[in-house]
């Protein structure tokens, strides 16, 4: 029996032809070409289709291929014979083997071509049928590489302008404007790098309090927005966001909403607003908004800023460093030439890349950019003593330094524990330097350390995905992000347990303060830039509401007096001016009369957004369809875009969550 | 010397951008890579066409090759999988003119019958059916059924029943082939 395969196999080796030379000095060549282009741009732009590209003719062309190889007489006479074949008894006979000897004795091809379909039977104790799995994967990991890069060529800029501030930064034509959303159809389908180490800071959501225990509610305010970029790459991905990933007050942060400016010398007004929540009847949103001041741009002072950049390893890839070169780049038109700029690098080995140089000096400093490089590890901690020490010896008097620090977030050696950084930073916050991070590519994004780092060091965090959101945070809001009106900003609110029955504050887990920290200077809160908004909302629950959730106790609490008023609470803001030790204190009564914001229904449907996300229990059977609905009809004039691709994302979320 | 390195360290250099480790180890297995499509395919222009494709596509697939693994076995892999992904386009794209396509075929096999063993060889294997005709090729290949099991990723005994399933039905050919 066996005979029979050692003929097939001697047969077969003395039948399998050489390779052709030519072809075969082609196709290596093929191969190294395509090796030396994926070195380039390994994970980037590729376009690697293992399909031969073949024109519209491929069918025709291929079937000669297959026909014959001496029957040029195929073209006319086969025309006249598809007639024949299919339309006569007789044709579809020859179609038809007359028994098995005739099959044995015609050669190959016309069974080749049958092969396809006569799959055959195997027994049931057979493993799992084999290919497709790796092939599928292999695929998969292909398309991640190619979509990565894709992703920052079709950034292109887009013209956007300040959105949140009441007097406009400057004269940047609105004409120019893409929409923001259109980004989505550039990196719609990347799957995530398969090994992660991310890892993401966050809180259970606030539980449901009842007033008449815990009247209270403090909270640090949070201007970061990384939350929301991080979702929306996630989203686009094609995967919903890790829970943990979402931070709800940081996406309602992300937008900007329509409130009062503040007048004078104020540094930030507080706008208060009620209105129904959109998915419990019973219950009431409260929406406290704060606009911060937007000093004259022309006044401001020099600003010294020390780019601490991560060229680890990690960093080499097409949406880490060469976007964040592009960013920084973006950011450069927006400085003035007393500016001053030096460059920290650190890998293995941190060092000074760019001694302290003038803005105006921008081809040095787009050079000393363009020679970074990524390779070794992270030593982020002498990094970050390198960077504090420049900006320390750039420090003049009425200056601002801050230190921008961007990385994927892999401090790996050094002092890695966030414990330990946080302590460094919170020592050299004293020294007047604040401490800003961008967070880059995913994977390994760090954004536990990325939060401790920004909330430390009296800075913010945002994760730049593409080029737009570069735009956004370090030319848009470069100002807010780079010059601070208001430190160390804590928000109170004491509810009327008259009126209130419970609250709820949706997001800002991690912001939380104790009641008594809001007095105390020493205890450290977030900060606001020039122009930045923040928003938080309360659900809270009227008393006599059948949404109560809390039974009433059985032996009661403590007797109160309480204050015959119908006002729903009582709204204290704390916050430094920069720089000093001191805080100010602005306070203001939630009357029950108040109206809804005119834009309340988006944060809403953000809010509903980041809960859906999370899972939250309180939303009732408020559907994804509830949130898409209620943020299309409040998406108002939108001038940039950004509210048309939240709704973009929550139908990419209903989507992926159906699945 | 380059050419005593293994194929698994010329890999890992190949997959992390060393150039010269890449062109050593396609090199070294182009003609081997070309008889398995051949083997699988059954057509010169065929396995030329789809010895392409694994060249083109090789570079960004390196990056998946483990450590653990041989070389070889993952290099079969590849070959077998790209094979296996070629026949299901071609199945799509064909559909359409299969009709006078399998005219001409047949006209053209009662011309050359007799003529060409080769084609006796691979009608036999076409018989087969792709898992059988794989997992012969590779045997053919000098693969043990234990390293056939690897690069098909299905266990050792499925090998084993699939090659006495092949033997039965080369029997039943050449039984029939003596009748006539």
């Amino acid at each position: 029996m066996s005979d029979d395969l050692d003929d097939l196999k001697a047969a077969l080796t003395a039948e399998t032809p050489k390779p052709d030379a030519a072809k075969k000095a082609a196709n290596l060549a093929l191969a190294q070409k395509n090796f030396d282009a994926l070195q380039g741009s390994r994970d980037g732009a590729r376009l690697t289709t293992d399909r031969p590209q073949k024109g519209l003719f491929s069918g025709v062309r291929h079937m000669f291929a297959m026909t014959t190889t001496r029957g040029g007489l195929a073209a006319t006479s086969a025309l006249v014979a598809v007639g024949l074949v299919t339309l006569t008894p007789l044709g579809d006979a020859l179609l038809t083997p007359r028994d098995v000897s005739d099959v044995l004795t015609r050669p190959a091809p016309a069974v080749v071509q049958k092969e396809v379909e006569a799959e055959p039977t195997e027994p049931l104790v057979e493993a799992p049928v084999p290919a497709p799995a790796p092939v599928a994967e292999e695929r998969a990991s292909d398309v991640a590489a190619q979509i990565i890069g894709g992703v920052v060529l079709n950034e292109a800029v887009s013209g956007q302008m300040r959105a949140r501030t009441a007097r406009p930064l400057s004269a940047a034509p609105q004409a120019a404007q893409a929409p923001a959303f259109s980004r989505l159809a550039d990196d719609q389908i990347a799957p995530l790098p398969e090994s992660s180490t991310e890892s993401f800071a966050n809180e259970p959501a606030n539980p449901v309090k009842v007033v008449g225990e815990e009247p209270v509610s403090t909270f640090s305010v949070d201007v970061d927005t990384a939350s929301y970029s991080v979702i929306r790459n996630s989203l686009s991905n094609g995967m919903l966001p890790p829970a943990d990933a979402v931070r709800i007050e940081e996406m309602i942060n992300y937008f900007p909403y329509d409130y009062t400016a503040p007048d004078g010398d104020e540094a930030f007004r507080p706008t208060v607003s009620v209105s129904q929540t959109p998915w419990n009847a019973d219950t009431q949103i409260v929406q406290i908004g704060i606009q911060g001041t937007l000093p004259d741009v022309a006044e401001r002072p020099p600003l010294n800023l020390v780019f601490l950049i991560d060229t680890s390893g990690s960093m080499n890839q097409a949406n880490k460093l060469p976007l964040l070169k592009q960013s920084f780049a973006l950011m450069l038109g927006q400085l003035r030439p007393e500016d001053q700029i030096a460059i920290v690098a650190y890998a293995g080995s941190a060092g000074q890349v760019l001694e302290p140089t003038p803005a105006g000096e921008k081809d040095k400093i787009l050079n000393a950019l363009e020679r970074l490089e990524a390779g070794g590890s992270t030593a982020g901690q002498e990094g970050l003593q390198q960077a504090y020490s420049i900006a320390e010896t750039m420090q003049e008097d009425g200056e601002v330094s801050r230190i921008i620090l961007a990385t994927d977030g892999d401090f790996n050696v050094g002092l890695s524990d966030p414990e330990a950084l946080k302590t460094y930073i919170e020592r050299k916050r004293d020294s007047g330097t604040y401490l800003s991070v961008l967070g880059f590519g995913r994977g390994n994004l760090d954004d536990t350390t990325m939060q401790a780092l920004a909330q430390n060091g009296n800075g913010t965090a945002a994760y730049i995905d593409t080029l737009s959101e570069a735009q956004k945070v370090l030319v848009d809001q470069l100002t807010g992000a780079l010059f601070p009106i208001a430190d160390d900003v804590k928000i109170q609110v004491e509810f009327n347990p008259a009126t209130i029955a419970e609250y709820r504050l949706i997001g800002y887990e991690t912001r939380a303060l104790r009641r008594e920290d809001f007095n105390n200077d020493k205890v450290d809160a977030g900060d606001i830039g020039a122009g930045h908004q923040v928003t938080a909302l309360y659900e809270v629950t009227p008393v006599g509401s059948p949404a109560i959730l809390n039974d009433p106790l059985r032996y009661g609490i403590a007797e109160q007096t309480v204050a015959d008023s119908d006002e729903l609470g009582f709204l204290r803001l704390r916050y430094k001016a920069p720089g000093k030790a001191d805080s100010a204190l602005i306070e203001m009564p939630i009357s029950a009369d108040l109206t809804p914001a005119p834009d309340a229904g988006f944060a809403m449907a953000i809010a509903g957004f980041g809960q859906l996300l999370r899972n939250d229990t309180y939303l009732g059977d408020w559907s994804w369809g509830d949130a898409i609905a209620l943020a299309n009809a409040n998406k108002g004039s939108d001038d940039y875009g950004y509210r048309a691709e939240a709704v973009q994302l929550m139908r990419l979320a209903q989507s992926l969550s159906a699945q | 010397m380059r050419m005593e390195t293994s194929d698994e360290r010329l890999a890992i250099a190949a997959a992390t951008g060393d150039r010269v480790a890449f062109s050593t180890l396609l090199e070294r297995h182009y003609d081997r890579v070309f008889a398995l499509a051949f083997r699988l395919t059954g057509r010169q222009a065929d396995a030329e066409d789809l010895t392409q494709d694994i060249c083109a596509t090789l570079p960004a697939k390196l990056a998946s090759f483990r450590r653990e693994a041989r070389f070889t076995t993952w290099l079969y892999r590849v070959v077998v999988n790209t094979a296996h992904d070629r026949r299901r386009r071609l199945a799509t794209y064909q559909k359409a003119t299969e009709g006078w396509g399998d005219w001409e075929v047949n006209r053209r096999a009662v011309i050359d019958e007799g003529e060409d063993r080769s084609t006796w060889l691979m009608q036999a294997m076409s018989a087969l059916g792709n898992d059988l005709r794989d997992t012969l090729a590779l045997i053919l290949d000098d693969l043990t059924h234990a390293e056939a099991a690897e690069v098909l990723e299905v266990s050792e005994g499925t090998i084993s029943w699939r090659m006495s399933e092949i033997k039965k039905q080369l029997a039943q050919l050449r039984a029939a082939e003596e009748q006539v």
